[in-house]
């Protein structure tokens, strides 16, 4: 085990070199324009997949944690014009608090009723911050991004930086659930909830938990979006849409191991800014939709199980 | 701004409302209330429904409710195949198929949503029929009739297929196979073509009612979003399966949003139905009349 | 870590691309835009980018612009703000265009406006309203006959006292249009010292009318001052004509959006009736300019191909506008340096088909031209009727006028 964290730790340590390497070398704005969404992506489908995926429950809350964390960050910007790592942290707790009630709410609901009040709760939370003035309303809300720190030449860089840094405080947190009791915890109830509290398994704090670590990094990787498009409206930072990618991702990818969603992230990111680019967002959409039935359909296991790159899920692997 | 005219205004146009609603909900009530499938994609194909009422109505100048009519068995069909994908991908293999099952369905929202704007756009479409824009003046309120339309048509609608299901020899099948299906295959009856022919129905019936939708309102692409919400919300208000239930608490949806409208803004409106689904599985899971 | 590699090599390969692409000499001059071609501001937008392209090929007829021709960049944002701020990054880095259009409408508009000024690029505006109220980009030139925040509430409301009119009801929908023109209506109703009986909001997807109508009426106001997009403005009428308004009200309409549009005049046909609602070009002597009727003479025949709002009034005309005030100030400066433009437009007149151009401080018009007209005898199933004079009459401003306000406003409609 320890050596496979050295491994994973140099990892990402190269990984996040390279990636301020890129900003120093390509001028261009538009592929870290693009990029950032990529890595947004992957920290919210690797953040879904510690509830939906471990555990078994589809939460189709998404997009709520995603707005909020949205939201967070245009309030304190607007109301103490805060710095971004103040904003990102204070997202994480906004979606760690929230993660708790909607956690305390929901989960004893089984199957599709927790999933239907996923929804619910991410309507009605949407509507709240319509009728919010201060942050915009409806109409939403323009931003300006304050000067940048010395080490980016632009905004946008450095935002994609701080994305790829979320990145990789994600995967460890997911990766070292997935290596406790805690990840073995939430297998067994996903499992069998019922057999898993027959021997002793504490499934409703486990799913609590889950939901919290879940809805903290999601509202944590929604945070930066506001800067990143110095507009936010309730429309986009809660659209269902968000809800609907991340599951595909997950499950596309696969969700017995932390790879998978990134797997998924990375292949559906791409395809959707290559088509929004060329042909339209609609087409991206669809392409996310039957992509999403016909594995559903043909491949349970997501690619992971495709490329049956992993043993049974039981044994864990960095 | 608070009168008594007002309220009351709202009280008897909520029931209009309310009435609709049932009929919107009522396929769902089978489907999802009496089979168990997790079918979020019943606004889907309501919308897909009002749609295809609105290419009848634009091209051949068809009623929309004679057009809703006439798309019955293209549904009834619809429900069937999808049934069947449904059972052999889902139904039979157990464990996390219900993820599955429930991600397999918003994956068909999603597309259907997509492929209608790809067709029409994202603008709103309407129909033109001799009853739209015109009202009935009943001692002081004025009824736009569309309204008055929608309520007798989804009142005639609720009223038979509850007949249907408890008078028929059909109709009780699908309610036993919904209670024991075990029961039911070892009185000689194949559960599974029940089962298929009740989605069938639930389907057909969203088709009809798919037209009411259109005839109530113009209809957009992503309406299904709020509608997913006002069904679920009323199905399982009422309990899983009954049909009267429905109405009752379709009823309840359509006085409270219509309240709310007329007293505080329609700024909250979209939220209503999901705040009272939110409160019914709270609170009282197996709703007002649940099975 | 393969696949993270595996990104860093396409966006390598990107760059090399774009590289390669941009090293031709004599390029066109790229303008670049998004645009609503489909969604509620569709009906516009298209006559909009029809006027805009009329101005191309008579601009590329004389040979263009310091000896380029010019090029339109433009995409279909589908009047919604999320995909703006996308679409107007990737104008910028990918298709790397010269200069700046905004698209039709405050919706689409307001989103970008923080982009742009960061980038520091000019952007001529095309029909937003207050935009750039927060944001005070100095390059920002609205293309739109506002002028002065107030004046346009100002404009309708005195209409209303002037009949009789004592207190007043708002709705507006929930968006940045507005909001924008129903502040300013609170703000002027409190200089008029008008109470407000009914001010409510909502949001932009709704499409049934009924209970906020009746709830309207309950409060018995004398002016009722609307601020809605196209499928809402359609609504409104027709929970109007359903249930009615009662006879208290003098006056009906304001800022409703797409009561302008060709498409839905033909389709409301006598549900207009009585309505006064705000225009910007009516067929009348007095607005005719140099060039302005050869102009219509283009857009006529272009329309009926390119199946386009046939009437082009409201947009098209200033759509060539824009066109023509970029051109004088490209053609004078000899640049498209975004600053030296800027201060060329903010520091001259501007003759265009549309008249005079001045700009004051915040971009927008130094005086406003914004009309306010009262629909009468209209038709259904005609549009034709419109190219008349009288269907339109022009109540506002003074110097324009045509005719009287009819009221109260359930008399106007018959």
């Amino acid at each position: 085990m320890r050596k496979s964290s050295i491994a994973f730790w140099c990892g990402a340590a190269a990984f996040l070199a390279m990636v301020f390497l890129l900003t120093r070398t390509i001028g261009n704005e538009y592929p870290f324009f693009a990029g950032y969404v990529i890595l947004q992506f992957i920290v919210l489908a690797v953040a879904w997949s510690i509830l939906g995926g471990y555990a078994g429950y589809v939460n189709f809350g998404t997009s709520a944690f995603f707005g909020v964390g949205v939201y967070t960050a245009v309030l304190l910007l607007k109301a103490f014009a805060a710095p971004l790592l103040v904003q990102i942290v204070a997202a994480a707790l906004a979606g760690s608090l929230l993660g708790l009630g909607v956690g305390l709410l929901t989960l004893r609901m089984r199957g599709i009723f927790f999933s239907i009040a996923t929804i619910a709760l991410a309507i009605i939370i949407e509507t709240s911050v319509m009728n919010w003035r201060y942050v915009g309303g409806a109409a939403g809300i323009q931003l300006q991004r304050p000067p940048v720190m010395a080490l980016f030449e632009s905004y946008v860089k450095m935002l994609f930086f701080v994305q790829a840094m979320l990145a990789v405080v994600v995967i460890a947190t997911t990766r070292a659930i997935q290596n406790s009791r805690i990840g073995r915890g939430l297998q067994a109830l996903r499992d069998d909830e019922l057999a898993a509290e027959c021997t002793g398994v504490p499934t409703l704090r486990l799913k609590l938990l889950a939901c919290v670590i879940s809805g903290a990094l999601i509202s944590a990787g929604g945070a930066p979006a506001a800067l990143y498009l110095q507009y936010a409206n309730p429309e986009s930072a809660f659209n269902l849409n968000y809800s609907v990618s991340v599951l595909a991702m997950s499950l596309i990818g696969g969700t017995a191991h932390w790879i998978g969603p990134v797997l998924g992230a990375i292949l559906l990111g791409v395809t959707q800014q290559l088509l929004a680019v060329t042909i339209s967002s609609e087409v991206n959409v669809l392409v996310l939709g039957i992509t999403l039935v016909v594995f559903v359909v043909a491949a349970p296991k997501g690619i992971l199980g495709l490329l049956e790159l992993l043993p049974l899920r039981r044994r864990s692997r960095p | 701004m608070f009168s008594f005219d007002l309220l009351r205004d709202a009280v008897v146009l909520g029931v209009l409302l309310g009435c609709f609603y049932a009929a919107v909900s009522v396929g769902l009530s089978i489907s999802f209330g009496l089979l168990d499938v997790p079918q979020v994609a019943h606004p889907a194909f309501l919308v897909l429904a009002s749609y295809g009422v609105y290419l009848l109505n634009d091209s051949y100048d068809i009623d929309p409710l004679l057009g809703g009519i006439l798309i019955m068995p293209v549904f009834f069909l619809l429900g069937i195949i999808t049934y069947r994908i449904y059972y052999e991908t889902f139904e039979r293999r157990g464990s996390d198929a219900a993820v599955r099952g429930i991600a397999f369905f918003f994956g068909v929202v999603f597309i259907i949503e997509v492929m209608i704007i790809l067709q029409f756009g994202v603008d709103q479409r309407s129909v033109s029929a001799p009853y739209i824009g015109k009202a009935w003046r009943l001692f002081d309120i004025r009824i736009p009739i569309r309204q008055l339309i929608a309520f007798a048509v989804a009142l005639v609608l609720t009223v038979s297929l509850a007949a249907y299901l408890s008078k028929t020899f059909l109709g009780r099948a699908i309610r036993a196979v919904a209670q024991d299906e075990q029961g039911l295959r070892l009185m000689g009856a194949n559960p599974i073509r029940i089962k298929q022919l009740a989605f069938g129905i639930a389907t057909a019936v969203g088709g009809l009612a798919g037209a009411l939708l259109i005839v109530v309102a113009p209809v957009e692409p992503t309406l299904d979003r709020v509608y997913i919400g006002r069904t679920f919300c009323i199905v399982v208000m009422a309990g899983l399966g009954s049909i009267t239930g429905t109405l009752i608490a379709a009823i309840i949806l359509g006085v409270a949003e219509t309240i709310v409208l007329t007293m505080y803004g329609a700024s909250w409106a979209p939220a209503i139905s999901f705040a009272l689904l939110l409160g019914v599985l709270a609170v009282r899971p197996q709703g007002l009349l649940g099975r | 870590m393969n696949h993270r590699n595996a990104f860093g090599w396409a966006a390598a390969i990107v760059l090399l691309g774009l590289a390669l692409g941009a090293r031709a000499e004599d390029r066109p001059i790229k303008i670049g835009m998004s645009m609503p071609q489909t969604g509620g501001l569709a009906g516009g937008g298209k006559a909009s980018l029809l006027g805009i392209e009329i101005w191309r090929d008579d601009v590329n007829a004389k040979g263009g612009l310091l000896g380029r021709k010019v090029e339109l960049v433009v995409y279909d944002d589908k009047s919604s703000s999320s995909e703006t701020p996308a679409i107007y990054a990737k104008l910028l880095d990918v298709d790397k265009v010269d200069l700046l259009f905004a698209p039709y409408g405050t919706v689409p508009t307001a989103p970008i406006m923080p982009l742009v000024k960061q980038r520091g690029m000019l952007l001529v505006g095309n029909f937003s309203f207050q935009v750039n109220s927060k944001v005070h980009h100095d390059m920002w030139f609205n293309n739109a006959p506002w002028g002065p925040a107030d004046s346009w509430a100002t404009g309708f409301l005195a209409l209303g006292q002037r009949a009789g009119g004592k207190t007043m009801a708002l709705l507006s929908a929930d968006q940045e249009f507005a909001q924008n023109l129903a502040s300013t209506a609170r703000d002027v109703a409190k200089r008029l010292g008008m109470p407000i009986v009914f001010d409510q909001t909502y949001p932009p997807s709704t499409a049934e009318f009924s209970g906020i109508i009746r709830a309207l009426n309950a409060a018995k106001p004398d002016i009722v001052f609307v601020a809605s997009y196209p499928p809402d403005s359609a609504a409104i009428l027709r929970a109007v004509n359903e249930i009615g308004v009662g006879d208290n009200v003098k006056i009906f309409g304001g800022a409703m959006v797409g009561l302008q549009f060709a498409a839905v005049m033909e389709n409301m046909g006598s549900l207009l009736n009585g309505v006064v609602n705000y225009n910007t070009w009516l067929p009348e002597p007095s607005m005719y300019y140099d060039g302005t009727k050869e102009f219509f003479e283009k857009y006529a025949k272009r329309a009926v191909a390119a199946k386009v709002d046939p009437l082009g009034y409201y947009l098209a005309p200033y759509g060539y506008a824009m066109g023509q005030m970029i051109a004088e100030a490209v053609n004078t400066t000899k640049s498209l340096d975004q600053k030296t433009l800027a201060k060329f437009i903010r520091e001259n007149v501007h003759r265009t088909i549309v008249g005079p151009i001045a700009y004051a401080e915040d971009g927008e018009w130094k005086e406003s031209a914004t009309l306010e007209a009262q629909f009468r005898g209209v038709k259904d199933k005609n549009i034709e009727q419109f190219r008349s004079a009288g269907k339109q009459v022009i109540l506002f401003p003074d110097r324009l006028k045509t005719g009287d306000l009819v009221f109260p406003f359930e008399a106007a409609r018959n």
